[in-house]
């Protein structure tokens, strides 16, 4: 108990860190470039430009609104790809720092997915104009979709946790997990309706893919327009928990010997 | 209680290494080295058996050769390390000036750098806006607030990195052969710097490999070698048997 109030009281004084952290990721992603914070939102939309094409022309498909469907799968995508992949060398990159000051390490992983976070609200503004300029129908439910945010947001911090740990151990991680993520691209329903795949390979994206239960609930806020269900609902919470509580045992066993290793 | 009275205790620390020669860091050599056999850790001992209590106020330098350990031992007590065997401990706030500047980011400019260099040290946001103007004046750097600090030079990167970590009245300030850059002037007010902490009751710990400023900043000192304590006491004592050390070698050759 004694051990946790340490923890929470280390946190607190360290939060500030944490936002300069995340002040100087947003500073210097755009410095120097003409159009600065405009990117967040053009570069998702361009994207989606090219993505929409290319799966309206080359490959059939009936989905209604297709640009919506995409987008709201792809902006949770990236926002889970991108801020684990960062989180995954905070630990390694900042080894200078942590190698002359003490500093609660994890501080830099929770930085690096809080960074992302930002940019995934500024998506919403491309995601707003993909809705005006398709005259998509958007309800009420629209409104809750903090709800799936915060859920994706516990679950990557848990998993860069995990990553950013084993990381400084083995740096093969990072090459391996490209290959994770490409295959989680495809596994999970970004451009297609899952109703196309067959029965037994549903089940187990429907049961065992955790992006699945976050592109689900957003789709039925946003594209939709209805209350999630209570299974992808709940199960979302829960394996965002599970991930977050995970990583942190992980990473706070480990992060004693990371000095030895970076 | 009498353990108030110390700021540090260290107390039969060892610290080990595994050496970096040996370190696997990737699945092919970790399977080659299984499979050869070779997966035996060489250990290294940075510090073995060493042990030492800091009376509150008092100043200590920590001297001996390249690669004896001094600066692991000042890692240690900033809680970056952790000991293999004893324990450390630590009764206040630490002010670890270890590298000057190892929080700055290259891109960012001076003014940003402050306020992320002071959080690094576990400073509020509302605690840097007050002492802001103060840490600019110790560096004289007002000029340059807007430059990135990529181009600035060592020495008034220097500057800048003493001036963030010192503007705290800290329990304990470990220095580690900072005043090396820098010109004389600033490493004068440096030294005036530490000296106005000391009296004012802030406990030190010193690298340096100026015996001459650890004699005229310390009062205890410990003379480190190889990981173990040589010697360990008043200052005086402690550096002229090290000197002696250096005249011999020098005779030998």
């Amino acid at each position: 108990m004694n051990v946790w109030k340490i923890r929470v009281n280390l946190f607190l004084k360290y939060k500030d860190l944490l936002y300069q952290l995340v002040i100087r990721d947003i500073k210097l992603k755009y410095r120097r470039s003409f159009l600065g914070y405009l990117w967040s939102v053009l570069n998702p939309l361009f994207v989606m430009i090219i993505m929409t094409i290319v799966f309206s022309t080359m490959f059939s498909n009936n989905i209604e609104n297709f640009p919506v469907y995409l987008f709201t799968g792809r902006m949770l995508f990236e926002f889970t790809s991108t801020s684990t992949r960062q989180a995954m060398r905070s630990v390694t990159g900042n080894a200078a720092l942590i190698k002359k000051t003490y500093v609660p390490k994890y501080i830099f992983t929770l930085a690096k997915v809080t960074s992302c976070m930002v940019d995934l609200v500024f998506s919403f503004g491309a995601l707003l104009i993909v809705i005006v300029a398709t005259r998509a129908r958007v309800t009420w439910t629209f409104l809750l979709f903090p709800l799936v945010i915060i859920q994706i947001y516990i679950f990557c911090c848990g998993l860069g946790f995990f990553l950013a740990a084993y990381n400084v151990f083995f740096r093969d991680i990072q090459y391996i997990y490209n290959a994770v993520i490409t295959a989680w691209m495809y596994l999970t329903p970004i451009f297609y309706p899952i109703e196309r795949l067959p029965e037994s390979v549903q089940f187990v994206i429907k049961g065992f893919n955790p992006l699945y239960y976050y592109v689900a609930q957003f789709r039925d806020l946003v594209y939709i327009g209805k209350i999630p269900g209570p299974r992808i609902f709940w199960g979302g919470w829960l394996i965002a928990f599970i991930m977050f509580g995970v990583g942190l045992f992980v990473f706070i066993r480990k992060q004693d010997k990371f000095i030895l290793y970076i | 209680m009498a353990n108030e009275n110390y700021a540090v205790e260290v107390d039969h620390v060892t610290i080990r290494f595994n050496m970096a020669s040996e370190k696997v860091d990737n699945l092919k050599e970790y399977v080659i080295k299984l499979i050869k056999k070779q997966l035996t850790f060489q250990e290294f001992f940075a510090l073995q058996d060493v042990s030492f209590k800091v009376k509150k106020g008092e100043a200590w330098g920590l001297i001996g050769v390249n690669g004896s350990g001094k600066s692991t031992m000042l890692k240690a007590i900033s809680g970056i390390l952790k000991p293999y065997k004893g324990s450390i401990k630590v009764h206040g706030e630490i002010a670890p000036l270890i590298e000057l500047g190892a929080g700055f980011d290259p891109d960012l400019t001076a003014r940003e750098n402050i306020y992320l260099n002071g959080t690094v040290l576990g400073h509020s946001k509302k605690y840097m806006d007050e002492h802001f103007s103060e840490i600019v004046d110790f560096a004289e750097l007002w000029d340059f607030l807007d430059t990135p600090i990529k181009n600035f030079s060592s020495g008034m990167k220097a500057r800048l990195g003493f001036s963030v970590a010192t503007m705290v009245d800290p329990d304990i300030l470990i220095c580690d052969e900072v005043l090396s850059v820098g010109d004389f002037l600033f490493q004068q007010k440096c030294m005036d710097r530490m000296s106005n902490m000391l009296s004012g009751g802030t406990t030190l710990l010193f690298v340096s490999h100026n015996v001459e400023q650890v004699k005229k900043l310390c009062d205890h000192a410990i003379w480190l070698e190889k990981g173990k304590v040589r010697a360990c006491g008043e200052v005086n004592e402690v550096c002229d048997q090290y000197m002696e050390l250096a005249k011999m070698n020098k005779s030998k050759r």
